[in-house]
């Protein structure tokens, strides 16, 4: 390893180098390498199958990976934690679907979601601060769900779930998001408020943004990665990224 | 938990509370011919129905509220009742048949010279006591540590938990294995120096259970408030998401797992002395899940419903086991079946849904644990 390498690696919050990741024989990863530099926010875009799903699976410790490092803010190994550790360590995850708690309330959502300890006894005895309700206000208050505290999670439209998930991960305060299709089956207006709050969210964290619509990754305005059968096809703006006849191809062609 | 469903709790406490105290006295102050006077085999009765309620409301907590369908907390009641047992049986002393006053008769009937070593200690009533909460505690923590953290998790939970019982329903089949092989324990005479045949024996048990009843309800509703129980009941809901939030979701499982597994051996220890014997058919499969059926017939989610379906189900087998006893199986599968189509929230959901109005509480997803699995 170069010294520059090594400058990569401690500086980056997330680095992932050479991954592959096979099931049963299908090859979801080849050797997909990425690197994330603290607060930076990044769109992973690619056709289906091309690998983005898996991807978050091996960050958050679902997946483990055949081949390949993964590197947590220079120093954790991603590859040797599971779930609960790697959330601990302050990486967040919204799935494609949106998974709330549906039969608790919007508050509670957020309760259980909320930077705080998570032992058994903790919880069993802890009692609530006024500081995590403050908290909680504001996200209710960012996410536009104030007035849906009390409501169940359940009998929440598509959109207020979605926006109820982006809350959960905001009271969870990780270090790196991992956001997957957030837009998926919102309307325009719902679209284009996602993308304002998530750029809010991007003063003060990483975030990466997979997502299919196009329209929704300009409007984040931020580096682009291309992903095609499990590794890195193109990197840089949407603009050059768009311009480059191997993407245009994966995209269009055939 | 809602509103409605703690004022239904509060009204089950008061009620067991009344019964604590009026079923003794009028089984012991009213003369046997009175109309209102309680002969000693209802109170007894009444007192194992009782115990079958606590052990509703520990699967309940587990069931209900974590989606862990143990179909072998009948095993962890056993094994408190068993502990029960031999503190009964060391009691007996040279009453017994061969009058040894060390060995059980059955021990001395069998050959044995000397008392085996997981005996020790069992005439000393703490020490039974102690056995009867950490013996199907150290179980279940064991059971649990393996399963949860291999991810076991839906049917293949519930299979092994059967599993567990019935080897535990064989292992005490065996004479060698030396608690009393397929006769059990029992003759029992007398428990802490009062003789377990007399009125106010049976009275005084009969009210410790019901106080029992009560305690368990409100360590279990406690429990459920706290932000533990949110978080309990979110593993049950949506398993891996509580993973990715940041929660050891095994160990979460793991001690509602070894409460409910404590409850239950509390409910086999009263269990014991009310009806004079323990046996390995307390281990046998089927138990178990008759357990799970009054939990489902009473309420899942409500554990007030769960004590009600334990009651409710027992009182109605005593009855038909009695008149139609051929039919009693075929009637219990029935009623289960009819409450799964029709009551999904039970006994107790006939009173959260008053008619014309929306259900209050959604009924947790039905059996096992399905974890909305991104």
């Amino acid at each position: 390893m170069t010294a520059a390498d090594d400058l990569v690696l401690t500086s980056s919050l997330l680095y992932l180098d050479g991954i592959s990741v096979s099931f049963d024989g299908y090859k979801a990863l080849r050797g997909l390498s990425l690197v994330l530099a603290p607060g930076e926010m990044r769109a992973i875009i690619g056709p289906n199958g091309a690998g983005k799903t898996t991807m978050m699976d091996v960050i958050t410790g679902k997946t483990r990976p055949d081949e390949g490092e993964a590197l947590f803010d220079g120093r954790h190994d991603l590859t040797k934690l599971d779930e609960a550790e790697i959330a601990t360590l302050g990486v967040g995850r919204k799935f494609q679907k949106p998974t709330v708690f549906e039969n608790h309330t919007v508050e509670d959502n957020l309760v259980l979601a909320t930077k705080a300890p998570r032992a058994v006894f903790a919880t069993l005895f802890g009692r609530e601060d006024t500081q995590v309700r403050e908290r909680i206000d504001v996200i209710l208050a960012t996410t536009r769900l104030a007035e849906l505290r009390a409501r169940v999670a359940g009998s929440l439209s598509h959109g207020q779930k979605q926006w109820l998930e982006i809350g959960m991960l905001l009271a969870q305060d990780p270090k790196l998001l991992l956001v997957d299709e957030p837009v998926a089956g919102m309307t325009d207006a719902e679209t284009a408020a996602t993308a304002e709050l998530l750029r809010e969210i991007a003063r003060d964290h990483s975030v990466v943004v997979v997502e299919h619509d196009m329209a929704f990754v300009r409007e984040l305005g931020v580096k682009v990665t291309v992903l095609h059968e499990g590794s890195v096809l193109a990197e840089g703006t949407l603009d050059q990224v768009s311009a480059d006849p191997r993407v245009v191809e994966v995209y269009l062609g055939r | 938990m809602n509103a409605q469903l703690d004022r239904i709790g509060l009204i089950f406490v008061a009620l067991l509370a009344l019964a604590a105290i009026t079923v003794p006295v009028l089984s012991l102050a009213t003369p046997a011919d009175s109309a209102f006077n309680i002969p000693p085999y209802l109170v007894q009765l009444l007192g194992k129905y009782l115990c079958y309620a606590i052990l509703a409301v520990a699967l309940d907590l587990v069931w209900g509220y974590c989606g862990i369908l143990s179909l072998g907390h009948g095993a962890f009641f056993a094994l408190g009742g068993y502990a029960m047992g031999m503190y009964l049986m060391r009691q007996i002393g040279t009453r017994g048949v061969y009058a040894n006053p060390i060995l059980p008769d059955f021990m001395v009937f069998l050959n044995w010279k000397e008392l085996p070593v997981a005996w020790w200690g069992f005439n000393w009533f703490p020490y039974a006591l102690l056995m009867v909460v950490l013996v199907p505690g150290v179980l279940a923590l064991a059971f649990g540590w393996f399963a949860f953290r291999s991810r076991v998790t839906g049917v293949y939970l519930s299979i092994i938990t059967q599993a567990m019982t019935f080897a535990l329903f064989k292992e005490f089949f065996r004479n060698d294995f030396g608690f009393g092989g397929n006769n059990g324990l029992t003759d029992f005479k007398d428990l802490l120096g009062f003789s377990l045949q007399s009125a106010s024996t049976k009275a005084a048990l009969f009210s410790a259970s019901a106080i029992a009843l009560i305690l368990a309800y409100a360590v279990t509703r406690a429990i459920i408030g706290s932000k533990y129980g949110k978080a309990l009941t979110a593993v049950r809901d949506a398993e891996s998401r509580m993973r990715f939030v940041g929660y050891r979701v095994e160990n979460y499982k793991l001690f509602a797992f070894v409460v409910s597994a404590v409850m239950a051996g509390i409910a086999g220890a009263l269990y014991v002395p009310q009806v004079g014997i323990i046996n390995p058919s307390e281990f046998a499969p089927g138990n178990s899940i008759e357990a799970a059926i009054w939990v489902a017939v009473g309420g899942r989610a409500t554990l007030v419903g769960a004590a009600v379906g334990a009651i409710a189900v027992n009182f109605a087998k005593t009855y038909f086991t009695g008149a139609f006893p051929e039919y009693w199986l075929y009637g219990l599968g029935l009623l289960f079946v009819l409450v799964t189509l029709f009551l999904p929230r039970g006994l107790l959901g006939l009173l959260l849904r008053p008619p014309g109005e929306k259900p209050r509480v959604e009924a947790p997803p039905i059996a096992v644990e399905e974890g909305a699995d991104p």
